[in-house]
């Protein structure tokens, strides 16, 4: 993963803690949008409730001494309107009436909307189909319409409008939060909360509520708006009480007397944009804060694994280019790692290798803008017919060493190489053009997850003769057959034609070396090409590997984590740890004679196939004897 | 020995979508028994159904015929009030650790949680878990952290110390150590292996890797297609198998010796060239 592996009991802590609990809202306040917005919302909302204090009139109180007075008029701060009521008092009044429709149509939706998709997403079955029929009916209803043939219901109450417009806009909160929990039901973490004895509504409420609380803050500030905006646009119309003074009822008045005095429109305009428009970008910010990725995210060897590959050897020019410099970094690190590697290096000839690389390294920029390197000065070489293990850890940097190879790095990786070359040809400075035309004749590739490297919209067929380019079709589709059939599948045609969820994971694999040497590549790169696949399976595809390898003579770097499949194929291994080459060598001196500690740990944990655990269970002797003895004998 | 837990002709299958379309069985009459202070092994290959039966086990899954008896007491099929209080005896270690530990409580809010559930007092509660997190040989200061802050490793150390905190008598463990490196699963089979020592709890170790089942089973049971084809002592199933199928598997998974390995591979040639002769 991201974070190197330190199983030591006093491990460090590796990246600087973020916490999402109180950390939302923190990082929200660091945000010039975040604490720019919620400044706005928090000012008019305390406007708002200060009105008693604030004006020195009630809103309703019509002076008609004071009709249509300027803005500045002793005692009327922003002037009166065609009435003579005090435009500031009524300002202040429609603050509180839209923030009570915004609570009230908000919260009617949220608490209907959340529990009963909390109900529906978490029980699941006939109760979710129920539920998700009616919230479905309900989206069903012109809900505008509903609300103006039932004001003889409402009495023209904005209130009682605002509670069956929350109705309306519950639909679209359950929908979110009954999807959301379905994704979290499954949780190995919800799974652990049930074996561990807590109760339905212990786990919604402390592990899935806690999880979908954030999408429904931020909708809910939508929601919010969209009932201010309701409300407001009712009474601009003149739906409801005539007697209730809001944003709506005074811009509708300001409409009407908008050719004596066009500035009292500006009053309730500006302050109903103020109050959505800081609504609308307090939620959007609070989502930003929870979609940024927290803390530096550095880069996994996974991860990239996971970035669709080239499907077929040929990939086209679509995957990322790198950056692949000329080395300016000297060789100036002089640890004895270096001193290694030099050795290494020293010891084979770069000239009449099939692969050579010398000194690569790979880096990625971090948020502070330092360069983090996760391949620290890798040399080695792949000579034609040889098969090369590159082993590691984790986070060892043996994938990415393999994809800087293969230049299917992501974007932002910064590639620096002394050499670089594959059949005699430089890889740097060839463009991304350049190395998927590569990719198509000299070198293949072999990923981990043959299904993530599918596309689940093509046939197996149509995916393969896509990569034997210049060749007529009906001759592609033949040589595809072949190689199908060459790769020990037993029913080519059928599985030509089939899509890749209609056949299982070993199957695809085989698809895809059948791909990979289609165009008959001196360099195969596969990277964990069994790891994914069962023992009986991995077992068939190493053997499809070996003798593809010798028929074709090819030169393989094959990136592991398995000693035992290094132990099948492999004639030499390379031994990675944090970025750097550690070990290299025969592949039975490394496994007889490791030199390296690091190489010494890794052979000593594997698990042994003679140590048998013998001990009698503690509950039929009562003493404990040693739990393992060698050589298995019983 | 009385078993602590007793499977007789398990079966389950997954209700179907829609009225039309049949489901297949994915448990066709599976019968184990562990002991107490025991380690029995599951072994099978992805889609056997191993990872069902211990969730049937653990009341995650329904099955539809057969029983399930936990100490002399039939758990197959339990309300809800009884399989919460079943969880002093029976917990679970999955195989993720990544994503059976929820990323927004602490450690101490996840190692606290079973012992809260189950009506321990919670100031008492926080004193235990640090007690826990020294079971499992990890820091005293972890327990204010979050689990991102920690490796794979780490965080299964994490998860066995909250299947450890209820004291229970049988522990699910469904592949516990796939997703860790070599040098890391090795300390965690310890850790269990020592665990066990300790408390006496047994072990259902599903698995699909021979050389960890090895390592810490006293018995195996080998899953094919949702049946037990062979099931005994750990070294008389792995050194002579007498399944066709247990076999395969012994000769398909490589062992970590070039000249070894090249005899395994040879041998299993020999004996898929004799089967399709046959």
């Amino acid at each position: 993963m991201t974070v190197p592996d330190v199983d030591t009991a006093t491990a460090p802590v590796v990246e600087t803690a973020v916490r999402p609990r109180r950390g939302a809202w923190r990082r929200l306040l660091r945000k010039p949008l975040g604490i720019g917005a919620l400044l706005v919302l928090v000012a008019i909302i305390v406007l708002g409730l200060l009105e008693p204090v604030l004006s020195q009139h009630d809103s309703a109180l019509a002076n008609l001494q004071k009709v249509n007075a300027d803005v500045g008029e002793p005692g009327y701060l922003l002037g009166a309107d065609q009435f003579g009521r005090d435009i500031w008092a009524r300002v202040l009044s429609s603050i509180n009436v839209s923030v009570a429709s915004a609570l009230i149509g908000a919260g009617v939706a949220v608490v209907l909307g959340t529990v009963f998709g909390l109900i529906a997403g978490y029980i699941g079955k006939r109760t979710g189909a129920t539920l998700s029929w009616v919230f479905e009916l309900l989206m069903t209803f012109p809900a505008l319409i509903l609300i103006l043939v039932l004001q003889p219901v409402t009495g023209g109450s904005y209130k009682v409008t605002m509670v069956i417009f929350g109705v309306f806009l519950a639909p679209g909160l359950f929908r979110l939060v009954r999807n959301l929990v379905v994704g979290v039901r499954n949780e190995l973490y919800v799974d652990a909360a049930r074996v561990a004895g807590l109760s339905n509504r212990r786990i919604l409420s402390r592990h899935v509520l806690y999880v979908v609380r954030g999408p429904i803050i931020i909708t809910a500030a939508f929601l919010g708006t969209a009932a201010i905006g309701v409300q407001a646009g009712l009474a601009f119309l003149g739906v409801g009480s005539s007697q209730q003074v809001s944003f709506g009822a005074m811009t509708a008045d300001a409409f009407g007397n908008i050719y004596v005095k066009p500035v009292q429109m500006v009053w309730p305009s500006l302050f109903l944009a103020l109050l959505t428009g800081s609504l609308v970008l307090l939620g959007n910010a609070y989502r930003d804060v929870l979609a940024a990725p927290q803390g530096a995210v550095a880069p996994g060897g996974r991860r990239a694994k996971r970035r669709p590959a080239a499907a077929s050897p040929s990939a086209p020019g679509d995957v990322l280019p790198q950056d692949v410099t000329a080395g300016d970094h000297a060789p100036s690190v002089g640890s004895a790692a270096t001193a290694t590697v030099a050795a290494l290096a020293a010891a084979e000839s770069a000239g009449g290798a099939l692969l050579a690389v010398r000194n690569l390294r790979v880096g990625y920029p971090q948020v502070d803008g330092s360069v983090r390197d996760v391949v620290k000065g890798v040399s080695l070489d792949v000579a034609a017919g040889e098969i090369v293990g590159l082993v590691g850890e984790s986070g060892s940097g043996k994938s990415q060493t393999a994809f800087s190879i293969l230049g299917l790095l992501p974007r932002q990786a910064r590639v620096t190489a002394d050499v670089l070359r594959v059949d005699g040809q430089d890889l740097q400075g060839l463009g991304p053009g350049g190395m998927g035309k590569l990719r198509g004749s000299v070198l293949a590739y072999i990923p981990q997850e043959p299904m993530a490297n599918l596309d689940p919209s093509f046939t197996i067929g149509s995916q393969l003769v896509e990569g034997l380019r210049g060749i007529p079709k009906r001759e592609a589709e033949q040589t595809v057959l072949d190689l199908l059939d060459r790769v020990g599948i037993v029913d080519p045609r059928r599985t030509f034609k089939s899509y890749p969820h209609q056949i299982s994971g070993g199957m695809a694999q085989r698809a895809l070396i059948a791909g990979a040497v289609a165009p008959r590549p001196k360099l195969l790169i596969a990277d964990e090409p069994t790891t994914a696949l069962d023992v009986t399976v991995q077992a068939e595809i190493l053997d499809l590997l070996r003798d593809l390898q010798n028929e074709f003579h090819m030169g393989v770097l094959l990136v592991t984590h398995n000693f035992g499949v290094v132990a099948d194929l492999c004639d030499r291994v390379l031994v990675m740890q944090e970025g750097e080459l550690v070990e290299g060598g025969d592949v039975r001196s490394i496994f007889h004679a490791p030199q390296h500690p690091y190489t010494q740990q890794l052979i000593g944990a594997i698990l042994d196939e003679e140590t048998v655990r013998t001990d009698p269970t503690p509950t039929s002797t009562g003493t404990t004897a040693p739990a393992l003895t060698k050589g298995g004998a019983r | 020995m009385t078993a602590l837990l007793e499977v007789r002709n398990l079966r389950l299958s997954y209700p179907s979508r829609g009225w039309r379309s049949k489901t297949p069985e994915v448990l066709r009459g599976v019968s184990l028994e562990i002991a107490p202070g025991d380690t029995l092994g599951l072994v099978g290959e992805s889609g056997s159904g191993k990872t069902t039966l211990g969730r049937a086990i653990l009341g995650l899954a329904t099955p539809t015929a057969g029983t399930i008896t936990f100490d002399g007491r039939d758990i197959t099929h339990l309300g809800p009030k009884q399989r919460r209080s079943l969880a002093r005896d029976i917990q679970v270690v999955f195989q993720d650790p990544y994503t059976s530990l929820n990323p927004t409580l602490t450690i101490a809010d996840i190692l606290a949680e079973p012992l809260i559930a189950q009506g321990t007092d919670p100031a008492e509660a926080r004193t235990s878990v640090g007690r826990l997190l020294d079971q499992v040989g990890m820091p005293v200061d972890a327990l204010h952290r979050y689990p991102r802050e920690f490796s794979g490793g780490q965080r299964q150390r994490v998860a066995i110390a909250r299947a450890l905190a209820l004291e229970p008598r049988l522990i699910v463990c469904d592949e516990p150590v796939s997703a860790l490196d070599l040098s890391t699963q090795a300390r965690v089979l310890d850790l269990l292996i020592d665990i066990q020592r300790r408390t006496g709890v047994a072990y259902l170790f599903i698995t699909h890797d021979l050389a960890v089942v090895r390592h810490v089973s006293h018995r195996i049971a080998v899953m094919y297609r949702g049946e037990l084809v062979e099931t005994g002592d750990t070294a008389a199933v792995t050194t002579s198998p007498s399944n066709d199928y247990t076999r395969n598997l012994l000769l398909a998974s490589p062992t970590a010796d070039p000249d070894r390995q090249r005899e395994r591979r040879e041998a299993r040639r020999l004996a898929r060239s004799a089967a399709a002769s046959a």
